[in-house]
């Protein structure tokens, strides 16, 4: 089993489009191809968006789950 | 041609109104954040979104899907749409200031970016900013009123880029 390393924690409750796509952007950027940031916000919209995003930009979406309002996910740096 | 070029976007602003300045520059920013080159050219109404203050307001009257709601109060009160009638908006004094501060309220109250704060974002990301010539002489705009990073051009300019661009828009 491969092990998962979180190289970054965001905090992105609260905050609307198109900030989410922008920051997970820009902190993609600081960790290590192989690393993981992990995620929450609150805009429903991101679980689209999030998915579209890794999608066009070749990066891996390792998981996703809403609870009690708050979306929780991982993002992996392919390159 | 290119095989590994990034994607391009090409977009027109062509709308001063606070609530039509959102749309460029929202694209613009999220199509930047999925790696893509992206020019937006400013063109008569659309040019005053350069200006170092944007002075933006809605225009409710020319719009009759807005929907009118109070940014304040219980959440009740907050949900209720006021039907108002265009007989009323078109000959309130100041209308459109009060429409204005209420839709900023309510951005605010959102937390959606202030124009200017993601117009800098857009900088930031790297979006090429064009400012269209032929309307800065008509209606007597000046470089200097602009913000810094933004380039002056004309059509042919917009259009060398956006005949190459995978996504041309018109705002």
């Amino acid at each position: 089993m491969s092990t998962i390393n979180i190289e970054k924690v965001l905090d992105l409750k609260g905050l609307l489009c198109p900030i989410p796509v922008v920051k997970i952007s820009n902190a993609i950027k600081e960790i290590e191809p192989g690393n993981v940031i992990e995620a929450t916000a609150t805009d429903p919209g991101v679980m689209m968006d999030i998915p579209a995003w890794c999608a066009s930009t070749g990066n891996e979406l390792d998981s996703m789950e809403e609870a009690g309002g708050v979306i929780t996910f991982r993002v992996k740096r392919l390159k | 041609m290119e095989e590994n070029r990034p994607k391009r976007m090409a977009i027109i602003a062509s709308q001063g109104t606070l609530d039509w300045a959102y749309p460029p520059f929202i694209l613009a920013s999220t199509a930047a954040a999925m790696n893509m080159e992206v020019t937006i050219f400013f063109t008569f109404y659309g040019l005053t979104l350069l200006k170092k203050k944007v002075k933006g307001k809605v225009a409710p009257q020319t719009n009759p899907a807005m929907p009118m709601r109070m940014p304040f109060g219980p959440n009740w009160f907050q949900k209720l749409t006021w039907p108002i009638p265009n007989v009323i908006m078109g000959n309130v004094p100041f209308f459109e200031n009060m429409a204005t501060g209420l839709m900023k309220k309510t951005f605010k109250n959102k937390k959606v970016m202030s124009i200017e704060e993601l117009r800098q974002m857009c900088l930031d990301l790297n979006v090429k900013m064009v400012g269209c010539q032929m309307t800065m002489d008509v209606f007597g705009f000046k470089k200097e009123e602009f913000i810094d990073g933004v380039d002056i051009g004309g059509a042919a300019t917009f259009l060398n880029f956006a005949s190459d661009a995978d996504i041309q828009l018109f705002v």
